[in-house]
């Protein structure tokens, strides 16, 4: 794999990633995506999820809340409201987050609360993505 | 003349004065280093987000948007964002005094104006007036994307309800740590030329593949831009406050210690006075003992 995508994650409080990097795989509007080297000119949306980037053998996670991914040129720049790498997050927290938001969305399904609905819906997606992330940070 | 014991007290509180005001001038110093740092942070996704933009609504067209769509102008609001305190010199009065000539000129066209304050500043200068729609107080220190989300949603909310048909923003930008100045923008409904000037968009980058299609895209981006926006305003508000207030500390220092110079020559002169004085009296009693 000669060629290399240049990655780079940013959010509103600064570049959280930017390096090169031989393949990424992240949570689009329609599912999850690959991009290798070469890849088409592309704009997507990011929705919350974890992002996956590989140099050589050596893979990295990180979890993103939504935005948008932009490729082209062999660049290929994420603008997401925030993004966590695997040893910044808090395993129980993102634990007991997970609980909370199952509670408050069941509790927002019995009384049809579409509002809540979403929001629950979106916390829990977040928790969730936070594990995974940090569970994946474990055996390396 | 006062006496030598009020003056001494009133240098001892000078100093006092003196004192405080340095230590809120490294304080704002401080803070201000910080708040630049967001700012420098947050350029870098700002610059990326109006390229992102300039190359999407280049691609599309943009009448199909709520957000987007000009209307007959009747109802504007002006989102007007100030510190949440004082004591940073005229900073805040400048921006609530380009606020209400907007306001005096809007009025003028007939138009009815409202007002979305963020910062207690601007809220309490304008509760009288009644324009009040929202106010947003004590979220400058925090920096949260979250807050100007629930502020970019709240005026997105209204704009669609139809209640506005414009929207601006009067902030304070900040040009330099010496230099900030009151500005104003157009914040709804959203220019895509404005948008896309930032951007020379290169026909080389070619057709773009969007998922989803470009109009569910801009849905997304369009909100999201509000908040980019909103948020921006606030990080230089932030900044500019803390530069003025530190140029203002300085100023007061200054002008503390000027008048402990000044109060210690007449310290020092009543001080002299006094003891010519008791001099001359025993000068006096001796020579009546002759």
């Amino acid at each position: 794999m000669a060629e290399k995508l240049k990655l780079e994650v940013v959010t509103p409080k600064g570049a959280v990633v930017s390096k090169e990097v031989d393949i990424v795989t992240a949570p689009g509007y329609g599912g999850e995506f690959g991009v290798l080297a070469n890849h088409a000119p592309f704009l997507s949306t990011i929705k919350i999820g974890v992002l996956t980037y590989k140099t050589g053998t050596q893979e990295e996670t990180l979890m993103v809340s939504g935005g948008f991914c932009e490729v082209s040129n062999n660049k290929l720049t994420f603008l997401v409201e925030s993004a966590e790498r695997g040893t910044d997050i808090d395993v129980e927290r993102a634990m007991r987050a997970k609980e909370r938001a199952e509670k408050r969305l069941a509790e927002a399904q019995a009384q049809k609360e579409k509002m809540d609905r979403t929001r629950a819906e979106a916390a829990l997606q977040r928790a969730m993505s936070r594990l995974r992330v940090a569970e994946r940070q474990k055996p390396s | 003349m006062a006496s030598l014991k009020d003056v001494k007290s009133k240098i001892g509180g000078v100093k006092k004065t003196a004192q405080i005001t340095k230590a809120m001038n490294m304080v704002a110093a401080a803070k201000l280093r910080g708040a630049q740092q967001k700012m420098e942070d947050f350029r870098s996704y700002a610059e990326k987000f109006n390229a992102a933009m300039g190359n999407l609504s280049s691609a599309m067209d943009s009448g199909a948007f709520p957000l987007m769509e000009k209307r007959e102008v009747k109802n504007v609001e002006i989102l007007v964002v100030t510190s949440d305190r004082g004591l940073c010199g005229s900073f805040n009065a400048h921006i609530m005094k380009m606020a209400e000539k907007l306001i005096a000129s809007l009025e003028a066209e007939g138009k009815k104006v409202s007002l979305v304050c963020v910062g207690k500043k601007g809220a309490s200068y304008f509760r009288k007036t009644g324009k009040i729609r929202a106010r947003y107080t004590d979220l400058m220190g925090t920096f949260q994307m979250f807050n100007a989300r629930t502020i970019a949603q709240d005026i997105a909310g209204n704009f669609l309800s139809g209640d506005s048909d414009e929207v601006r923003i009067v902030y304070g930008k900040f040009k330099s740590v010496a230099v900030q100045r009151p500005a104003e923008q157009m914040f709804l409904p959203i220019q895509p030329d404005t948008v896309a000037a930032t951007e020379a968009v290169s026909s080389s980058a070619g057709a773009y593949i969007y998922e989803p299609s470009t109009e569910e895209i801009m849905e997304v981006l369009l909100p999201l831009y509000m908040n980019v926006m909103v948020y921006h305003a606030m990080l230089e508000v932030s900044a500019s406050e803390h530069a003025a207030r530190m140029s203002a500390m300085d100023n007061a220092t200054n002008a503390c210690k000027d008048i402990i110079h000044s109060l210690t020559l007449i310290y020092n002169k009543a001080r002299q006075a006094g003891i010519t004085a008791e001099l001359m009296d025993i000068v006096g009693g001796a020579e009546a003992l002759k």
